[in-house]
C-alpha cells in the first residue's frame, strides 16, 4: 500500500524522493510483519483488493463484485456488454440484493423462464434500471389489451426492450398495426405475439415496406394483410431484398400474384438459394409453377426443403449433379 | 499449453478456392466465410476453469461454540478468465481473397487463411494465367457491355458465319501474341528470346495491359455464343470490352451476358467450394487437400515451369469439365426417359 506513493512522485526533486522513501521504512517499523498477532486480530485485517482505479474491461472487476458474480452465473454475455458505452460503469454501480434481484424476480413472476434472464440481460441491461412500478404499468397494459399470460412472458422474452417502452408508445404502436393494416384486435394480437420486436422498432420501416408492397410489388390491400398475417418479418425485412425476390419470383419465374399470396413464404427466403433451386428445375424442364398444370412444384415446398430432399422430391436428380450445376452458373 | 481453439486454426491455415456466385460483392464471401471459420474455431470445447482457494465466512452458528476460526477454505473458479467475461478466444481471422471478381461475374475465387495470405503474394507475383467462360449475345451493344444496363445500338446478326468467328478469334490471338512478345523485357532478337519462347516462358513481367494467351469459341448458335480465354492481367470489364469488340469486327454487335472464371492458377473447378460447403469443416477438408497436393507435386517434379504446368492443368480441366457436362446432361437425360 505505500508502494503507491513512490509512483506517482515523478514530478518531485530526487532527494524528496528518497525523503519519502526513508519515511515509509519508518512507518513500517510500527507494525512488523514478524510480530505475533492472535488468530481473530489476523483474520480482521481487511485485505483491499488490488482492483484498478479504472479499467476497459469488466475482467479485473467480476471476482471482486458481487453483482458481476451472479450475473455471470445467471449467463449474462459480459464482454458484449462492456463494449456498449457505459454499460460497464452501470452494472458495476448496481447492488445485487438493491436493483437486481427485485428485477429478476418481477420477470419470474410474469412467467419468464429462468434460463432465458441472462439472454433479456445481455440484450438489455437498462431493464435493472427501469422503475419497478413502470415495469408492472405496461405489463397490466399488455394484459388489459386482452394479451394472455404467457403471450406477454413470450413477448418479453423475444424483444428484451419491450419493457422499456412506456405504455403511450406501445399503444401507439399496436394502434398503428391495427389501423395501417385493417386488421380485426386478434388478428393483431397473433402478428405481434410471433414477431413482438414490431412494437420495438421505428415505424418508418415499417410504412416503407407497406407502400413498397403497394405501389411497387402491386398487391392489394387484401392480399398484403394475408402476407402480414401468414409471414410478419415482410414488415421489417430490407426493401431491396424484398424487391430483388419479387422481381425474379414474378418476372424471371413468371409466378402470377395471387399464387405468391398464397404462398407468402417465397418473400422470407433467401435470394441466391431461390435462384440456384429455379435454374437447376429449368436446365431439367421441370420448372412448371401452375396448379392446373401436371408435374406442379409448390412454392414454399420450393424454399423451405433442404437440399437433399429438394433433389430427390422436386428435381429427381443427385445431390452430386446439384453442386455441379452451381458451378455452371 | 495450446487450446484446442489454437490448434484448430493452425490446421485451417492455408490456402483453399470456393465458387464466388454471381450478383455478391467479393468481400461479402469473405465476411461470411471469416464469421464461419470463427464459429468452427470458437466452438471447441473451452479449457476448464483455474480455481482458487479463499476464505469465505462461515455460515453457520457452530464456529462460536468451537471458538475457533470464523472463516472456512472454498476453491471457487476464477471468473475473470470464464469465456462470458472474456469472451470468445478468436474475435478475429485473418482471411484473405486473391484475384477479386467483380460483383456480376462468378467463379473461382482463391481465398487463404493466417499464414496463407503470405503464399497468396507469392502468388500474385509468379505469372499465373486463369480461365475464364464468356457468354456473349449478338444484336445488341450497350453502355457497359453488360446484358442489364441501357442499350446503345442494336443490330442484326444474321450475316455471321461460324468461319467467320474464327477468323475474328485468330485475328485478336494474332494481336494478343504480338503484345505478349513485346511487354515481356526481352529483345526479341536474342538467343535468350527463343529459349524462353520455346519452354513457354516469354511473358510480361509484372505489371502490363491485359493478354489473352488463349482465345477460342466453344459454342456458335447465334445469337449466343461461348468463348474460352486465358488471360493474364486481366479485369473481367476488360473481358466483357473484348465480346463487344467482337461483335464490332463481326460489323454487328455484341453484349456479354456472364463472365465465369474457370480456373486461377493451380485452383479449378473442381476443387472449389459452394455455398453450402462454406462451413469451417469443408474449409479445413480443402485446406490440407491442396496442401498434401502441392507436397505429392514438390515430390514428383522438381523441375515443371509454372506456365508449363498451368497450361496443362488447363487442357486437363477443360477435358475434365467437359466430361462433367456431359456426364450431367446424360444424367439427366436419363433421368427425364424414366
Amino acid at each position: 500500500c505505500s508502494s503507491s506513493a513512490k509512483v506517482h512522485v515523478k514530478t518531485l526533486h530526487i532527494s524528496q524522493h528518497f525523503y519519502i522513501y526513508l519515511k515509509d521504512l519508518d512507518a513500517d517499523d510500527r507494525l512488523s510483519a514478524l510480530e505475533e498477532i492472535s488468530d481473530e486480530e489476523a483474520v480482521g485485517i481487511s485485505i483491499p483488493p488490488s482492483i484498478p482505479p479504472a479499467s476497459v474491461s469488466l475482467q479485473d472487476y467480476v471476482d471482486q463484485s458481487e453483482t458481476l458474480t451472479k450475473l455471470v452465473q445467471l449467463g449474462v454475455s459480459l464482454w458484449k456488454l462492456e463494449r456498449r458505452p457505459n454499460v460497464g460503469s452501470m452494472l458495476l454501480r448496481l447492488d445485487f440484493n438493491r436493483d437486481v434481484a427485485p428485477c429478476l424476480l418481477f420477470l419470474k413472476e410474469i412467467g419468464v423462464e429462468d434460463s432465458r434472464l441472462g439472454y433479456i440481460i445481455s440484450h438489455n441491461p437498462f431493464i435493472l434500471s427501469e422503475n419497478l412500478e413502470n415495469l408492472q404499468a405496461r405489463v397490466n397494459y399488455l394484459t388489459s389489451r386482452k394479451f394472455s399470460s404467457e403471450t406477454v412472458a413470450s413477448m418479453v422474452s423475444r424483444a428484451p426492450y419491450l419493457l422499456n417502452f412506456s405504455v403511450k408508445r406501445l399503444d401507439n404502436r399496436l394502434g398503428f398495426f391495427q389501423q395501417q393494416l385493417k386488421l380485426s384486435a386478434s388478428n393483431t394480437r397473433n402478428v405481434v405475439a410471433r414477431l413482438p420486436r414490431l412494437l420495438c422498432g421505428s415505424l418508418e420501416p415499417v410504412k416503407e415496406n407497406l407502400k413498397v408492397c403497394e405501389i411497387e410489388c402491386g398487391f392489394k390491400q387484401n392480399e398484403i394483410q394475408h402476407i402480414v398475417i401468414a409471414v410478419p418479418k415482410v414488415l421489417t425485412a430490407s426493401k431491396r431484398k424484398l424487391t430483388q425476390i419479387f422481381d425474379f419470383v414474378h418476372n424471371t419465374m413468371k409466378v402470377p400474384h395471387h399464387l405468391i399470396t398464397k404462398f407468402p413464404q417465397v418473400l422470407n427466403s433467401k435470394f441466391l438459394r431461390l435462384r440456384e433451386r429455379h435454374l437447376f428445375l429449368e436446365y431439367l424442364g421441370k420448372a412448371q409453377y401452375d396448379p392446373d398444370l401436371p408435374s406442379y412444384i409448390s412454392l414454399d415446398r420450393l424454399v423451405s426443403l433442404p437440399d437433399e430432399n429438394f433433389c430427390t422430391e422436386l428435381a429427381m436428380a443427385t445431390l452430386e449433379d446439384f453442386y455441379l450445376f452451381q458451378k455452371t452458373l | 499449453m495450446r487450446s484446442p481453439a489454437v490448434r484448430m486454426f493452425h490446421r485451417l491455415e492455408g490456402l483453399f478456392c470456393v465458387y464466388k456466385p454471381a450478383g455478391v460483392h467479393w468481400k461479402l464471401v469473405r465476411d461470411t466465410i471469416e464469421t464461419n471459420l470463427l464459429k468452427g474455431v470458437n466452438d471447441t470445447p473451452a479449457p476448464p476453469l483455474t480455481h482458487q482457494v479463499r476464505f469465505l465466512p462461515n455460515p453457520n452458528n457452530e464456529s462460536k461454540a468451537s471458538g475457533g476460526l470464523m472463516l472456512r477454505p472454498v476453491s471457487v473458479p476464477v471468473l475473470s478468465k470464464h469465456p462470458l467475461v472474456t469472451g470468445p478466444e478468436f474475435q478475429h481471422l485473418k482471411v484473405g481473397v486473391g484475384h477479386r471478381l467483380d460483383t456480376s461475374s462468378s467463379g473461382v475465387l482463391v481465398m487463404a487463411v493466417g499464414n496463407g495470405n503470405k503464399i497468396l503474394n507469392n502468388l500474385y507475383g509468379i505469372q499465373t494465367t486463369r480461365d475464364y467462360t464468356l457468354e456473349g449475345e449478338f444484336g445488341m451493344a450497350t453502355h457497359d457491355f453488360t446484358h442489364t444496363s441501357r442499350v446503345v445500338e442494336r443490330s442484326t446478326y444474321d450475316h455471321i458465319t461460324q468461319e467467320k468467328m474464327e477468323r475474328v478469334l485468330a485475328m485478336l490471338e494474332g494481336a494478343n501474341q504480338k503484345a505478349l512478345r513485346t511487354y515481356s523485357s526481352v529483345d526479341m532478337n536474342s538467343q535468350e528470346a527463343y529459349e524462353l519462347a520455346v519452354k513457354g516462358l516469354l511473358g510480361p513481367d509484372g505489371k502490363s495491359v491485359p493478354i489473352l494467351t488463349g482465345l477460342r469459341c466453344i459454342r456458335f448458335q447465334p445469337p449466343h455464343f461461348t468463348l474460352e480465354v486465358q488471360c493474364l492481367n486481366e479485369t473481367q470489364k476488360y473481358l466483357r470490352k473484348v465480346v463487344h469488340e467482337i461483335g464490332l469486327e463481326l460489323r454487328s454487335t455484341a453484349v456479354c451476358k456472364g463472365v465465369r472464371r474457370t480456373r486461377d492458377g493451380f485452383f479449378t473447378l473442381q476443387d472449389a467450394l459452394t455455398r453450402n460447403h462454406w462451413s469451417a469443416a469443408d474449409v479445413l477438408q480443402a485446406v490440407q487437400k491442396y496442401s498434401s497436393k502441392k507436397n505429392k507435386k514438390k515430390k514428383s517434379s522438381s523441375g515443371t515451369l509454372t506456365d508449363k504446368a498451368t497450361l496443362q492443368t488447363s487442357e486437363e480441366t477443360l477435358a475434365v469439365s467437359q466430361e462433367n457436362k456431359a456426364d450431367t446432361e446424360e444424367t439427366t437425360t436419363e433421368v427425364q426417359c424414366n
